[in-house]
């Protein structure tokens, strides 16, 4: 072990780690903008510089490993006065628009900013150099000029998704984020997982679909199990007014971590959708007490028909109704098929999309109720 | 998943596309490629993208993946790369399978697949010095009439490599759908009841009739006659495969399907809908008007899993909350209140009709749930690899694999460590059986199915987001750019930036036909194509076939004969 002294506590570190981890592990908090503990830091950003006895100059912590007998102030007078500068020079070359900024409420430079009462310099603000949301990618939000050069995305898509999309073009004042060879994202060969935006500070990178939808504070997290693939991916629904708004990483998913794919992000608009069925339909034939193979030659005009054009009446037609009737039908219908054919010329297809108490109860209905084994799901397809 | 991304040495992918169909466990596997330096070798007919971080890609011909495997076990046999104490201890009837092994020299298996020689030998080191190795296959492997075979020539490998039971190593198919694994956990299936409980088994039906309300004594009363519940059946039930055809053959008389469309996801689609038309009653529970809609007598609103809580069971067997955040859209139900009425009136009915011939004392007979955890505390009773696994733990954050049995027990994230659920591994002889449908002078081509990263099974969730119709949004057939010019395509496709040239092409089998814009693309061989079956108006199901494998019923979709045109 190392044994060092952050603001004259005395600590002990294994060897290797880093600065930050070692205040980390003791409750030392120190503030950051570019890193994450996801990824590996980069420092640049220049946030967690901390006075180290004898040296010089000052040390990023996310980058510098500790040593035997190290001294370090984390929040000196002379670190805290640069701290502010640095968040003053971010601050300079952005815009000064949180009050319309979508992620404003959750944003980490908004945060230091506050807690360090850095405002724009007046010599500051250039005014917008890049075009707003600029990538035609359904759902990433470009916003270049929000950016303030961390690499949180650059390291996402490269460390979490290796797909190496996002890069660093040209150098000083015109350094910028591109994807690929300054193209459209797309083109760049991104598969739209949206990493770069759950990792994203500031609101450089933020979501197309709930884009002025809700403010951080207006929003409520539920934390659910995707819907698609077999992964079990976990993450927070976004709700507002009963609404699911978005899709939000939660680091503390067991399978995936911060990590989503492109329709467990950005694929939950079909829960909204207009087409979504909201009440109980039989055809008509059943209400009118008819048989259905009385009516099978309507059944076929009435498919070559529209399916809207209300001028056609048939049997075969959709009547909303209320549960009650639905439910009795299906009863009433499932028991007539078993007393004529037997419980086995029924067939149950339970269904791999739904949760496991709901598949319990298909495998009750078939084998205690009705008293088959007929029941399966697309496990095979 | 954790434990192979982290451990394994060495990657098998055979029959599984994983960057598109399970995204985020690919990007785990390009992680431990790209910064652990983990070996990964592909074998896939198609250049599929994972295949860009592959050590070594086996484009083996379709439908020869035991030839393949057969070959290899071959190679680590011939250079004494087995665990012999692994199979020694662990395993038993090698030597039966041994010498079918031997009747798969690598020149035989590189003539049958199309794979090197050379490139064998390279496979099988990699396979055999990286241990732990793990091999991962989803439908690639399973959809043929000889999947079950093929399963279990994976699981020769990974005996003869020693590789089972091992942080990092073992045979690890990736589950489809979501919850796929609970679906078959809770008896979705026709040979089992909950946690793959025999519905052969006296003793297990003698357990379910009793928790049930059915220990009435044996029944003397023709089924026909006597409708109410008079015990349960041990006779294993249908398939889907098999219900299907059995409307037309008259077997099949009604359906209640719940979230499931067989017009878009079953194969032979001609045919589903003829036997859809001809069914006596469908009742269907879903979220969207489907394809399969059209055949419904009664449509039953459902809900999303935003709307309700319950649990997931993933590919790794791991149990997860899911939660409801908004309320019910609509008038829709949840859809196991949807379930339980439709039983209780059913049972209501009988009960006064027929005077109660169910022990209604029984624990688990009646259907009154309050809420899904209520549901989860009869499944917990009588599912002894759920016993321990409650909604109130889960809600603790605890995170569980089954088997857990029991309220103290802490799940079980890897199986088989100390032995088999049979005792010992047994190894298997098996033989190469060529696909049911190959390519002839009519139908010269061979098309391959499945799905893209893009969109979701049939479609009916991913074809309604917005964003993801912008990025692709038709159906697209990959066709091979030697092909392409043999059929006169217009070579100049950009897919990327959406102005491709219209390239349609007419994919006919002997089943029907699709047309839809090609994507060139030497991701399939010359003299494959590939499509996929999210989009109605061509969806690949209209040409596949419904031959089976014999043991686990699954179609076929990855071989259909075809021919191709350009419209």
């Amino acid at each position: 072990m190392i044994n060092l002294k952050i603001n004259g506590q005395s600590i002990q570190s294994e060897p290797g780690k880093t600065i930050l981890q070692a205040a980390q592990a003791h409750g030392i908090e120190i503030p950051t903008l570019c890193y994450h503990k996801d990824l590996n830091p980069t420092g640049n950003c220049r946030m967690c510089i901390v006075e180290v006895k004898d040296w010089r100059i000052m040390q990023a912590a996310c980058v510098t490993p500790v040593w035997e007998g190290m001294e370090i102030q984390t929040h000196s007078e002379k670190v805290e006065i640069d701290r502010k500068l640095t968040l003053e020079l971010m601050l300079a070359n952005h815009p000064q628009d949180c009050i319309t900024c979508d992620v404003s409420g959750e944003c980490e430079l908004q945060d230091l900013a506050y807690e360090y009462k850095a405002t724009a310099p007046e010599w500051g603000s250039k005014g917008t150099r890049y075009p707003v949301d600029s990538d035609p990618n359904p759902f990433i939000r470009v916003d270049m000029n929000r950016c303030i050069l961390c690499r949180r995305c650059v390291s996402a898509c490269a460390e979490i998704q290796v797909r190496d999309v996002w890069g660093v073009a040209k150098r000083g004042f015109d350094e910028v984020i591109v994807a690929g060879a300054n193209t459209a994202m797309l083109e760049a060969r991104c598969e739209s997982c949206g990493q770069c935006v759950a990792y994203c500070p500031t609101g450089a990178l933020s979501n197309k679909m709930n884009y002025g939808m809700a403010r951080a504070h207006q929003v409520t997290k539920v934390t659910t199990t995707c819907s698609y693939c077999g992964v079990g991916c976990q993450f927070d629904l976004l709700v507002k007014k009963n609404k699911v708004i978005g899709v939000q990483s939660n680091p503390n998913a067991p399978v995936n971590g911060m990590a989503l794919c492109v329709k467990g992000r950005y694929g939950y608009d079909y829960i909204h959708h207009p087409e979504r069925l909201t009440k109980p339909k039989v055809r008509r034939y059943l209400l009118e007490g008819k048989k259905k193979e009385e009516i099978r030659e309507q059944r076929v005009v009435n498919r070559k028909n529209s399916p809207t054009d209300p001028l056609v009446s048939s049997p075969w037609d959709w009547v909303n109704v209320e549960w009650d009737i639905a439910l009795d039908i299906a009863a009433k219908k499932f028991m007539e098929i078993r007393d004529q054919f037997g419980a086995d010329s029924m067939g149950f297809l339970t269904s791999a999309k739904c949760t496991n108490e709901e598949n319990y109860l298909m495998n009750k209905l078939a084998r205690q109720v009705i008293g088959t084994n007929n029941i399966d799901h697309c496990a095979r397809l | 998943m954790d434990d192979v991304a982290k451990e394994a040495k060495a990657f098998f992918i055979i029959g599984s596309n994983t960057t598109e169909q399970h995204p985020v466990f690919g990007t785990m596997l390009r992680r431990a490629v790209k910064f652990r330096g983990a070996k990964l070798v592909v074998a896939d007919p198609r250049k599929i993208d994972i295949t860009e971080f592959a050590t070594l890609h086996l484009r083996q011909r379709p439908g020869t993946d035991i030839p393949l495997i057969n070959g290899l076990m071959y190679i680590i046999l011939e250079k004494g790369w087995e665990d012999k104490s692994f199979i020694e201890e662990r395993t038993e009837n090698f030597d039966e399978f041994k010498a079918t092994v031997m009747q798969y020299p690598p020149e035989k298996a590189s003539e049958i697949t199309g794979i090197p020689v050379e490139k064998l030998y390279e496979a099988a080191e990699i396979l055999a010095k990286n241990s732990p190795m793990a091999v991962i296959w989803a439908m690639g492997i399973t959809q043929h009439i000889v999947g079950v075979r093929n399963v279990m020539d994976l699981a020769n490998l990974q005996m003869l490599l020693g590789n089972m039971g091992k942080a990092g190593g073992g045979v690890n198919p990736l589950r489809g759908q979501n919850n796929v694994q609970g679906a078959c956990d809770m008896g979705g299936l026709p040979n089992v009841f909950t946690a793959y409980q025999p519905v052969t088994n006296p003793e297990v039906i003698e357990k379910f009739a009793k928790a049930w309300g059915l220990d009435h004594g044996p029944q003397t009363v023709d089924d026909k006659t006597l409708s109410i519940v008079n015990g349960l059946s041990s006779k294993i039930g249908l398939t889907v495969t098999e219900m299907m055809p059995g409307i037309l053959e008259g077997k099949t008389h009604s359906l209640y399907i719940l979230g499931e469309d067989p017009v878009m996801s079953d194969p032979d689609t001609n045919h589903i809908r003829h036997s859809l038309e001809a069914i006596d009653f469908l009742v269907l529970q879903e979220i969207f008007p489907s394809e399969t809609s059209v055949y419904a007598d009664v449509l039953l609103p459902g809900v999303t899993f935003a709307e309700k809580t319950g649990t997931f069971t993933n590919t790794e067997r791991r149990v997860q909350m899911v939660r409801q955040a908004i309320p019910t859209q609509g008038d829709a139900r949840d859809d196991w209140w949807i379930t339980s009425e439709i039983a209780k009136r059913i049972l209501n009915t009988r009960m006064k009709d027929e005077g109660g011939r169910m022990n209604e004392a029984a624990q688990y007979a009646g259907w009154d749930y309050k809420d899904s955890s209520d549901i989860m505390s009869e499944i917990n009773a009588l599912t002894p690899s759920y016993g321990g696994i409650t909604h109130a733990r889960l809600e603790t954050g605890e995170r569980l694999q089954w088997p857990c049995p029991t309220l103290d027990h802490p799940g079980t994230p890897i199986l088989h460590t100390k032995q088999f659920t049979r005792g010992k591994g047994k190894f298997m002889p098996i033989d190469h059986v060529p696909p049911a449908e190959l390519p002839d002078d009519d139908y010269p081509m061979l098309l391959s199915t499945g799905r893209v990263l893009y969109h979701w099974h049939g479609g009916q969730m991913t074809r309604r987001a917005k964003g993801l119709m912008q990025v692709y949004g038709e159906a697209l057939i990959e066709v091979n750019p030697n092909d392409a010019e043999r059929l006169g395509l217009n070579p100049s496709t950009c897919l990327a930036s959406g102005q491709a040239p219209r390239n349609v092409v007419r994919v006919t089998s002997r089943r029907g036909f699709i047309e839809a814009q090609a994507w060139i693309t030497d991701r399939v061989p010359p003299g494959m194509v590939y499509a996929n079956f999210h989009f109605p108006n061509a969806s690949a199901n209209e040409l596949t076939h419904a031959s089976l494998d014999p043991v686990a019923k699954i179609p076929e979709y990855k071989i259909t004969a075809v021919k191709v045109e350009l419209v």
